[in-house]
C-alpha cells in the first residue's frame, strides 16, 4: 500500500524526468496535488476566516477599537485595557469564581467519572452494563438550556419535586435557584449529571485495553478484587488519566459559558460571574469591544500556559504528555 | 458499543465473600445512577401530559393520573413556537450537511501522508484547539461579514470541529489503500475516489459525526444569543429559555407584560426541545463509542 504509492510516484517522476519527490517545487506540487488542494479549499477558507482572522482581530485588545475607524485605524493604547482589568475590583471576584467552579469540576467531577468507569468495569452482567451505559450517556446530548430548565422545574419553589423533598427532610424553605450559597453545588450537580456518564467512555476503552493475563496471574497469586484494581487497573489507565487531566487543566478558565450564563440571575451574581460571562456582558451587551477582548485574550493565554505547564510537569514525572 | 470493544474475559473463579458483597452493592449503586440519569426526564415527560392541577398538587410522579395533551396543543397553536421549531429543523439539516461536507472534504486530502504541507496544516488545526481569539473578535468577524441576524451565523463559525476533523482524517487514513489504488488505475480522479470509494466505506463514522453536528446545532444557545437580535428569528432553545425563565425569580428576567405561562407549557416545551435529540440517540449510540475511539486510540 504505502510501498505501492511510493513506487508509483517513483515511476512517474523518473518517467517525466522530474527531480526526486522531496525536491519538487511548489508549482509542481500544486499541479500534481491540485485535486486534493481543491477539495481542501473550503476547509482552509473556514480556518482562515473563522479561526485565524479573529486572532488577527484580537489586536483590538491593544487599541481603542472604534467600529467606524476599523481595526487598523483605531488608536494604539498598549497594555491599558489589561491594566484596567487587573486593577478592576471585579477581577479578584471573577478569578475566584472561575477558579472555584473549575476546581469543583477538576477535583470532584473528574474523579467521579473515573470511579464510575471503574465501577462500570466491575459489572459482570453485560446486559446490565450496557443498559446502565445507555442511560448515563443520554444527559450529555441534552442542551444546557434543557438541563437548566429541568433544574428550574425540579427546584421550583412550592411544587418542584426536589424542592419539596429537601425542604421536607430538613424543615427549611430554601429557594435554591436564588440563593447564592446553592449556586456552586447546583452547577456541580448539573455538570456531573450531564457529563459524567459520557466521560466514562474514554476510560472504559482504556480499561478494555488492559492486558487480561495480568488479572489471571494476580488471581493465581491470591490478589483480591481491591488489590487487582489498585495494582493493575489504576496503573494501567494512569496515562489516560494524565492526558485527560492535562486537557482539562488547559480548559480550566473556560467554565462553560452557556451553563453559567443560563444559571445566573440578579440574585446570585456575586458567585456566578466568571470570565466568560463577564466578556459577554462587557463586550456584547455594553459594547466595550477592546476591553472585553483584552479580558478574553488574557484568559486564553493563561489557559495556553496552563496546558503547556501541566504537560511539562507530566513529562517531568515520567508520564506521557500530549505534546 | 464500548462494551463490545473488550468483553471482560477474566473468570472470577476466586471471588471472596467481600467481593460478592461488593458486586451486590455495585449493581444496586449503578442501577440507581442509571435511574437518576433519566428520572428528571421522565418527570418532565409525565408533567407535559398532566393537568395543571396535578402538576401543582403532586410533588413527583412519572405517571399522570389523567393524561391530557392540552399543553402540547397550546404550544402548537402558538405561531412563534411553530416558526421557531420549523426554523430550527431547517437550520439543523442545512448546517449538518454543510459542516459534514466541509469536514470530510478537508479530512480526505489530509489523510494522504504524502501531501505536501500536510504537517503544517495539521499543526495549525491543532493550534486552534488550544488557542482561540475568543468571543469578541469572532463576533466582530461575523458582524463584519454581515451575518448578524442571518442563520448562516449559526452554521459557518462552527463549520469544522477540529476534533471531528482529526478523527475522520485518522479513519480515512486507516482505510485499505489498495481500493483507492485500483480505482485510480481504473481512471478515477480524487473526487470520484472520495465519492465512490471512501465515503461509502466511511458511512458509520460520517453518520456518527453528522449526528454530533446535528445535536450541536440543535442544542446551540450561545450562537443565537450572540448573533440573532431579531426575536422573530429565534431558535427553539432561545424560545425554551424565554418560556422557562419567564417565571424565574430574578427581577431582570421577569417580563412583566406577559403573564408567566402555565407549568405544563414549560414541561411540554422542554420535551419538544429534546425529543428530536432523543430520537437520534439510538442511531448515535450505535456508533459513537467506536467512532470516538477510532481517532483517539491510534492518536
Amino acid at each position: 500500500m504505502t510501498t505501492t504509492t511510493t513506487q508509483a510516484v517513483a515511476v512517474e517522476t523518473s518517467g517525466e524526468g522530474l527531480p526526486p519527490k522531496n525536491r519538487r517545487n511548489l508549482g509542481q506540487n500544486l499541479l500534481r496535488y491540485r485535486w486534493l488542494f481543491f477539495l481542501m479549499l473550503p476547509g482552509i477558507a473556514y480556518f482562515l476566516i473563522f479561526r485565524f482572522w479573529p486572532m488577527y482581530g484580537a489586536q483590538i485588545a491593544f487599541r481603542n477599537y472604534v467600529p467606524f475607524l476599523g481595526i487598523e485605524g483605531s488608536e494604539w493604547v498598549g497594555w491599558d485595557h489589561f491594566a484596567d482589568f487587573f486593577s478592576n475590583p471585579d477581577f479578584p471576584r471573577l478569578l475566584g469564581n472561575t477558579l472555584i467552579i473549575a476546581g469543583l469540576t477538576l477535583f470532584i467531577a473528574f474523579p467521579v467519572t473515573i470511579v464510575m468507569a471503574l465501577l462500570l468495569n466491575e459489572l459482570r452482567l453485560n446486559i446490565l452494563k450496557r443498559t446502565v451505559q445507555t442511560l448515563v450517556y443520554i444527559p450529555h446530548f441534552l442542551s444546557w438550556t434543557v438541563v437548566v430548565s429541568l433544574t428550574g422545574l425540579l427546584f421550583a419553589v412550592g411544587n418542584g419535586p426536589l424542592w419539596t423533598l429537601v425542604n421536607d427532610l430538613f424543615g427549611t424553605s430554601t429557594n435554591f435557584l436564588a440563593d447564592p450559597a446553592w449556586f456552586r453545588p447546583l452547577i456541580l450537580l448539573q455538570e456531573i449529571w450531564k457529563n459524567t456518564g459520557w466521560g466514562t467512555i474514554i476510560f472504559l476503552a482504556a480499561l478494555a485495553g488492559v492486558d487480561q493475563e495480568q488479572y489471571e496471574a494476580a488471581i493465581i497469586d491470591g490478589a483480591g478484587r481491591w488489590q487487582r484494581v489498585r495494582f493493575i487497573t489504576i496503573p494501567s489507565i494512569m496515562s489516560t488519566i494524565i492526558v485527560l487531566l492535562i486537557l482539562q487543566t488547559g480548559q480550566i478558565l473556560n467554565t462553560g459559558f452557556e451553563q453559567i450564563y443560563l444559571m445566573s440571575n440578579a440574585l446570585n451574581r456575586s458567585v456566578a460571574d466568571v470570565f466568560d460571562t463577564y466578556v459577554y456582558f462587557t463586550g456584547i451587551q455594553q459594547g466595550a469591544y477592546s476591553y472585553s477582548t483584552a479580558v478574553g485574550l488574557a484568559k486564553a493565554i493563561v489557559g495556553l500556559i496552563l496546558i503547556f505547564g501541566t504537560n511539562w510537569l507530566a513529562k517531568r514525572f515520567n508520564q506521557a504528555g500530549i505534546f | 458499543m464500548a462494551t463490545t470493544i473488550g468483553p471482560n474475559r477474566v473468570k472470577y473463579r476466586f471471588n471472596t465473600p467481600a467481593g460478592k458483597v461488593f458486586d451486590v452493592v455495585n449493581v444496586v449503586l449503578l442501577v440507581g445512577v442509571g435511574a437518576l440519569a433519566i428520572l428528571p426526564f421522565l418527570y418532565v415527560f409525565a408533567g407535559s401530559l398532566a393537568t395543571e392541577y396535578e402538576i401543582t398538587t403532586r410533588p413527583f410522579f412519572i405517571w399522570p393520573t389523567e393524561i391530557t395533551t392540552a399543553s402540547y396543543e397550546s404550544i402548537l397553536s402558538s405561531s412563534v413556537f411553530v416558526r421557531a421549531f420549523i426554523t430550527t429543523v431547517v437550520v439543523t439539516l442545512v448546517g449538518t450537511f454543510v459542516q459534514l461536507a466541509l469536514t470530510a472534504l478537508m479530512a480526505y486530502p489530509l489523510a494522504k501522508v504524502d501531501l505536501p504541507g500536510r504537517r503544517t496544516i495539521m499543526t495549525l488545526v491543532v493550534f486552534t484547539m488550544v488557542f482561540s481569539a475568543g468571543m469578541i473578535p469572532t463576533f466582530l468577524i461575523v458582524k463584519n461579514l454581515g451575518l448578524l441576524d442571518s442563520y448562516w451565523a449559526l452554521i459557518l463559525p462552527m463549520a469544522i470541529n477540529p476534533f471531528s476533523l482529526i478523527i475522520i482524517k485518522n479513519f480515512f487514513q486507516e482505510l485499505p489503500k489498495e481500493l483507492e489504488e485500483s480505482a485510480r488505475i481504473d481512471g478515477a480522479n480524487e473526487l470520484r475516489i472520495l465519492a465512490n470509494v471512501v465515503m461509502p466505506l466511511s458511512k458509520p463514522v460520517l453518520a456518527t459525526f453528522a449526528l454530533f453536528y446535528a445535536v450541536g446545532i440543535w442544542n446551540d444557545y450561545m450562537s443565537p444569543l450572540l448573533y440573532l437580535n431579531d426575536q422573530n428569528k429565534w431558535t427553539l432553545q432561545m424560545i425554551l429559555r424565554q418560556v422557562t425563565a419567564s417565571a424565574s425569580l430574578s427581577p431582570d428576567d421577569l417580563n412583566t407584560e406577559v403573564p408567566p405561562p402555565a407549568q405544563g407549557i414549560k414541561f411540554a416545551v422542554v420535551m419538544v426541545a429534546t425529543i428530536p435529540v432523543l430520537l437520534a440517540y439510538p442511531f448515535l449510540q450505535k456508533h459513537f463509542a467506536k467512532g470516538m475511539l477510532i481517532g483517539s486510540v491510534k492518536g
